[in-house]
Parts: structure tokens; sequence; C-alpha cells
């Protein structure tokens, strides 16, 4: 139990120069969940290397009509391996296992996660997971090319190994759900003295909400795994209509997962967003409990809205306007936070440093993919742009705009805690905009592309379809230059960046009132709280400011 | 781009009212971010005022976003619904979708590649697919439906200008997804009839070949596609895989008749397994004589 540690107070040294801390085994047996969520970083980051590598591929494919450089065959598989990789193996675990584990408990006053070794079986778990995944994309026939969805019967049909893919993902899942539950149980039970679940700062609700999801959406992949085996092994037909089964049914529990899966990704997103925005105003956040509730409330309402990916499929038209209705519902509390967060500003005391830059970069970004996804839940316009590349433009927009650039934001917020070391700001806010000018020359082309009818997982296309494809070609070039450049900023600070002071930014919650980088136990001496999380009256005070009128 | 359905207004208008209402949200909230960091920027305004929040503005922004998102609902339904009401006098097509070709079969039995229908009259479409799932779309109508097998998807338009629609599959159906593209071509009603009323007798020949959905994957110009080419095969040597094992034949009647009832029996070596869906039910006996007498004239 994590109060054992208790005896550790005292130790100031920082996490990352305790004794043995140069081999390689004492990070594989490592139970510190700051370590736990490096190495999270380290493996993800590789994953995600490899999936933009192949989304620069794609894009190059698409630069003219015709066969550039890759066959139809190659071409999708490749985009069948560049959503599995980023989404299985980037998005969804992302956010959570990279800075949730290493800043949930620096924030919560308490020394670890609950279960620190389950912690650490989690990233086991994960790495098992993510091998199956990659080896099930290899075994039984050669790269598979259904897409990420794997949709019946076309991925049940082809040779390639369905079962152990869908079993990877439940293994992914398995590995989600304890950390999900580690996350669950430290939010009630480790929370600093004084700390309320009303005090606590915003991204620790962020990541509540996601561990819930996480733990009560993931089982239904263990059901599929199930039927998918009965189906494939003792020919029951659940799928397969040629067994008589419904392909239908399989959209149905595809998505009754991995739909709220999206908001696993979204919303410790926008509990960083909730961080950053009142540390570079000054002043707290506008609506704490609102923003709170409507964490909670998207995690309910998204568990109902599965079926507006399937508008399409042959549902009733009764089940297709339910959910279009309940698929609106969804949009409301993501409003309120929008709202909430500009309101946030208002009479703020704005600097505006690298953070608060990819925030409110994020903002932008989330607000195009929150806005085009009206359309896809409107009945009538989703028909026309349902499986278009307008479908593509906008998930990019939420999945890549929303969780990715919340993680790089949140990243640029806390890497300074993480390392003790300051990186270049002005490299971080350039790199930021070249990605910005190359992000939207990409899927915001898709979005008129999709509406001038264009289908998705297209390796051809016709005529008309050629140059809006290649303004989006180029931009991937422009997206991916700042990509690189702002990573190899970050990386290069590790080494190479000023000391960073122990609170850089002026923030108020508790994982700026320890070190950088925070000793192994986070704490010198346990914290106690007596003020809300964004109290600003000590940073003012310090910095010569009268109380705020 | 250009409706050209009955319906393809409504739902334009539904696209206007939501992408207009977003395109304007979202040049309020960019502004809103813009003038805020510059106007209280740390240099000019150095003391933050501590707002902890407002009840009445939580309840605005929630109940006015409501209010929007359920209009935007009732567009989107109000359009959805004209294309779900089937109307009693519209014309039945069936639609099949197949690896990776359209066939449209119309009441009288005539079949085509391309759909060609009356423009201002309505038509039905029976959605059908003999394999995996493809989602028939005509961007110029507004409509997409998918062909689910084992399902009988349904869906309807008029179209209200005479012209050349593209027709794509919009739903991941394996190698040559994007290959799978037709034409709707819409006529004057006088100049359909006349159509539908040749009676072009039972297809022959090559055309046989294009209904069935046989030149999808064999070429018949001796490039390779997903499957062997129908150039030239008629009494060559093969080497195919049974249960596995490679061996040689001829390829003769006998073969020919096989692979299309049980394709995967004698696989030709070097060629995937598991695409070609075994053809007893959908092409008759004597259609596989004329396909097999078309395949020895194709030297």
């Amino acid at each position: 139990m994590a109060d054992s540690h208790g005896a550790a107070y005292g130790y100031t040294g920082s996490y990352l120069k305790t004794p043995s801390n140069g081999n390689l085994w004492s990070w594989l047996t490592t139970v510190d969940h700051k370590k736990i969520g490096l190495m999270y970083a380290a493996a993800m980051f590789t994953f995600f290397l490899v999936g933009m590598s192949l989304g620069f591929l794609i894009r190059l494919e698409l630069m003219e009509p015709g066969t550039q450089f890759i066959s139809a065959k190659v071409y999708n598989s490749v985009f069948t391996l560049h959503g599995v990789i980023m989404i299985f193996l980037f998005i969804v675990p992302g956010i959570p296992a990279i800075l949730g584990n290493f800043i949930l408990p620096l924030q919560l006053g308490a020394d670890d996660v609950a279960m620190p070794k389950l912690n650490l079986l989690s990233w086991y778990i994960y790495m098992v997971g993510a091998i199956m995944a990659l080896v099930s994309l290899f075994v039984g026939g050669g790269v598979p090319d259904g897409g990420w969805t794997f949709y019946a019967p076309y991925a049940l049909k082809s040779d390639t190994n369905i079962s152990l893919a869908v079993m990877a993902a439940f293994v992914l899942g398995f590995s989600s759900i304890l950390t999900g539950m580690n996350f669950i149980t430290t939010i009630h039970r480790l929370r600093a003295p004084g700390m309320g679940m009303f005090g606590m700062p915003l991204f620790c609700w962020g990541l509540y909400a996601t561990s819930w999801i996480q733990v009560i959406a993931t089982p239904v992949v263990g059901i599929t795994l199930v039927l998918v085996t009965m189906e494939r092994w003792l020919g029951i037909g659940f799928f397969d209509p040629a067994l008589g089964g419904d392909p239908v049914l399989y959209q149905h529990l595809f998505w009754i997962y991995s739909h709220p899966v999206v908001y696993v990704m979204v919303l410790p997103a926008m509990g960083i967003i909730s961080e950053i925005l009142p540390a570079f105003s000054r002043r707290t956040i506008f609506g704490y409990k609102a923003i709170a509730m409507s964490s909670m409330a998207i995690a309910v309402v998204g568990y109902l809205v599965w079926g507006h990916h399937m508008f399409t499929a042959g549902m009733s038209d009764t089940a297709r306007w339910v959910f279009s209705l309940l698929t609106f519902f969804v949009a409301v509390p993501t409003g309120v936070k929008i709202f909430n967060w500009l309101a946030t500003l208002y009479r703020g005391s704005i600097e505006f440093r690298a953070p608060l830059a990819y925030a409110l970069g994020w903002i932008f970004l989330f607000s195009i993919g929150g806005l085009t996804g009206l359309a896809n839940g409107a009945l009538s316009t989703d028909i026309h742009i349902h499986d278009t590349a307008y479908v593509v433009g906008h998930f990019h927009y939420t999945m890549f705009g929303g969780a990715a650039i919340g993680m790089f934001a949140g990243l640029h917020y806390w890497w300074p805690k993480i390392w003790g070391r300051m990186y270049n700001e002005k490299i971080a806010i350039g790199a930021f905009a070249v990605i910005l000018v190359g992000f939207n020359m990409i899927y915001g082309t898709m979005l008129v592309l999709g509406m001038k009818g264009m289908p998705r997982r297209y390796q051809d296309y016709l005529p008309e379809y050629a140059n809006l494809n290649f303004i989006a070609t180029v931009g991937s070039w422009i997206l991916v230059t700042g990509i690189l450049v702002m990573l190899y900023n970050l990386v290069r600070a590790i080494k190479h960046g000023k000391k960073a002071p122990d609170n850089p930014w002026g923030s108020t919650t508790l994982e700026w009132k320890t070190t950088s980088p925070p000793p192994l136990f986070n704490f010198a001496e346990a914290p106690t709280v007596t003020t809300g999380p964004y109290d600003f009256t000590e940073i003012l005070r310090e910095a010569g400011v009268e109380e705020g009128r | 781009m250009n409706g050209a359905s009955s319906y393809s207004g409504l739902v334009d208008n539904a696209f206007i009212f939501i992408l207009g209402t977003s395109v304007l949200l979202l040049i309020g909230v960019t502004l809103a971010m813009i003038i805020m960091v510059v106007k209280y920027r740390r240099s000019k305004h150095p003391n933050p005022a501590q707002i902890e929040g407002s009840v009445t503005l939580e309840t605005l922004w929630t109940v006015l976003p409501t209010i929007l998102v359920l209009v935007m609902f009732y567009y989107g339904w109000a359009g959805f619904k004209v294309m779900r009401d089937i109307p009693d006098d519209a014309m039945p097509v069936t639609v099949t979708g197949q690896m990776w070709s359209w066939v449209f079969e119309y009441e009288n039995g005539k079949q085509s590649t391309e759909l060609i229908v009356p423009t201002g009259r309505n038509v039905k479409l029976n959605l059908e697919s003999v394999d995996v799932i493809h989602s028939f779309f005509v961007p110029a109508f507004r409509l997409k439906e998918d062909c689910v097998p084992g399902r009988h998807n349904k869906a309807w338009f008029k179209s209200t200008r005479d012209g050349e629609y593209n027709i794509f599959c919009a739903e991941y159906c394996g190698e040559r997804h994007s290959a799978m593209l037709s034409l709707v071509k819409s006529i004057p009603p006088r100049e359909f009839d006349e159509w539908l009323g040749v009676d072009p007798g039972p297809p022959e020949g090559a055309q046989l070949l294009t209904i069935k959905g046989c030149t999808a994957c064999h070429s018949l110009d001796g490039s390779k596609l997903i499957g062997p080419t129908f150039k030239g095969v008629f009494g060559i040597t093969e080497t195919v895989l049974t249960d596995g094992v490679a061996r040689e034949i001829v390829v003769d009647e006998e073969y020919i008749r096989k692979s299309m009832l049980e394709p995967d029996a004698d696989l030709v070596e070097g060629y995937p397994k598991g695409l070609m869906p075994p053809q007893g039910t959908l092409v008759k006996d004597e259609e596989m004589d004329a396909i097999i007498e078309v395949l020895k004239e194709l030297k």
C-alpha cells in the first residue's frame, strides 16, 4: 500500500537520480508512478512515429489520382495499420497512461497511485497487448486491410487473424481497466488531507470520468471476442450472414465500445486545458463544478450515442432518429466546457507562453472537431457525408486535434516538472504555428472533399478531387515538419535545457509545490490543502500584485 | 456540388443551417480568445479578477445551445423523413453490390451495369449484396444506404435533372473498393420507356461477364487483376492448389464450371483464396454454358 512509502518522505533527491537509476532493470521493475508514466511515453511515442509515417505514406499516395507509390492492396493495409496503431496503441491509452500516471498522484498530494504494483503490471499487459496487436497483423496470410473497424463479414472472411486482433484489443483494454481502477481508487482514497472531491484539480476530474468509461465499456470487447471465437471455432452464426448471423450486430458491439472510447481519448485532454488556462490567466477557473460535472455528463450520455456510426447500415428509422437526438445532447456539455474556458480568460492576467499557445490552439481545433460533428449527428446531412473524407477530417480534428494536441499541450505544461528542465519556448510556439497550418490544410481540405462526395478509404479517385487532395498532401509535409521540430525541441531539453524552477508558470496545484523534478515519493513532507485548486492569492502576493479586485 | 434529387434541397438547407451556425460559433470563439489574450495581457492587466462562476451564465449557455441543437436535430430529421418515406408508385430497381461492381435489375428482368432512370419519376431501390457490405452512394442525390448481405435495405429517389451522376461504393469492401464505380444516367421518361421496353434478350457474351461481375477481377486483355485473366485461358495448363497440394490441370469446360461453383476447390496458384463467392445461386446453368463459350473464344 502506498502509505508504507511514508517512511521515505524526507528523501529530496530527484526521482531520476535514485542510486540504481542508471540501469534498465531498475526501470523495468520500478513501481514509481512517474517512471511508469515515462515508460508508457517511450513505448507510445515509438508507436506514434510509426503511425505518423504510415499516415504520411497515405497522403503521398493520394497526392494525385491513379497509383503513385503503393498499390491498392498495400494502401489498404497501410491505412488499416495507421488506424490500429494510432487508436489502440497511442490515443486511447495515451494521456491517462503517460500524463495521468505522472501527474495524478502529484496533483492529489499522494506519494504514488493506490496500487503501484498493479500499475507496473498494467504497463506489462499494455506491452503484451501491443505486441499481440502487431503480431496479429502479420500472421495468418498477410497484413489485414479491413480498416481499424474490422467490419464483418469482410474482416471475418479474410485470412487475417481476426481472433488474435480482437484478443489484443481485449488485452489492451484490460490494461486500461486496471489503470482505470487504480486511478478511481487513488482519487477516492489518496487525496491530500483537506482536499474534497470538488477540491481536486480538473485534470483529475477528466481522468476520473475517463477511468469509469474504461472500466465499464471495455468488457464489451471481451463479449465481442467470445462471440467472434464461437463463430470462428464452433460455426455459430452471430455476424456472418452465411451462417445466419447479422453483420450489423458486429457494428453495434464495435461501437458500443468504440464510441465511449472517443470520450476516453478526449476527456483527459479537456482536463489538461482546464489546468493550463487558469495558470496563465492567474485567476480561478470559471465554473469549476460545471466543468467537472460536464465531464461526467459526457461520460454518461456518451454511452448512448453509438448508433450514429450506423445511420446508413439499415437500422430501423426509429432507432436512427433516437440515436440522432441523443447525439445532440452530447454536444451540450461540450459547449458548456468551451464557454467556461472562454470565461476563464475574461479579466485574467494573461501571459502568452508555450503551453497557453497549445491550449488555445487546442480550443480552436477541438471547436472545429465538435462543430463538424453536428452535421454527422443530424440525420439527413450524415447520410451524405457518412463514410466520406468529411468523416475522416472530422475525427482527426477531434482525435488528433482534441486528444493528441491536448497531450502535446500537457507535455509542454508539465515538461519542466517531469525533467527539471525548460525547453526553448520560441521553438515550441513556432513549431505549433507550423502544425496549425499543416493540420488545417490536411483535415480542413478533407472536410470539403467529403462534402463534394469523395468516399474514404479510396486509393484512387476521380480527377475532380485532384486539386484538393494535392493541397492536403502538401499540408501533411508541413504538419509532419512541425511535429518533428516540436518533439526534437522537447527531447533536446531533457539534456540541454535550462534548469527549471519548481514552479515556472506560477501555477497553484500541488504538483508545483514540490521540486522539479520531484523526489522519489513526490513530496518532502505530505502536503495538506487549505484552499481551492486555483487560488492565486499567494502567487499574486509573491508577484507584488494587490489582491484581485 | 449541385443537388439533383427531389430531396437534395432539404439536405442542403440542413447543411447550410448547421454549418453556417458552426462557422459563426467558431469565429466567435476564436475572436473571443484572441481579443482577451491581447486585452488582458499581463503587461497591461496585471491584476486579474477572481470570478468563480455565474449560475445565470451557466444556465444560459446550457439552455440556449440545447435549443439550438434541437433545431439542428429537427432540420436533420425533416430531410431524413422524406428520404425514408418511399412513395407507393415508385419503380423498383434491385441494386446488387458485389466485389467490385454494381448490377441494376429492373422489374421486367432487364439488367444493366449503369443505373438508367427516368427524370422526374420516383425510383425505389432494393439494396442487396452477394458478398460483403457495400454502400450505395450517389453524392448528387444526397443518397446513401448500405447493401448488407442477409438484409434487404431500401432507399428511393427522384432525379430532377437529366444528366450523369457518379455512383461510389462508400463502405470498404476490399482491394478494388475505390474502383467500384458506376453512373446514374437520368434521361427523359419517354426515352427511358423506350430503353426499358427494348428486350435485349438474355445478356450475352462479354456483356454477361460484366453483369455477373466477373470482369471486376478477371481481365479480358491479359492484365493481372485479382484473379487470373480470361484472355487465352481456355485449354492452357495451370498449376492449381487442391486442398493445399499443387497439381497441374488443363482449363477445360469441367474445370471452369467447377471454379464457378466452388471457387476455392482448385485455386490457381498465386491467387488469393476466399474472395470469389460461389456462383451456384447467382449464375443460371445456361448462363454458365454461355460464359464457357465466351471464354473459349477469348484468344
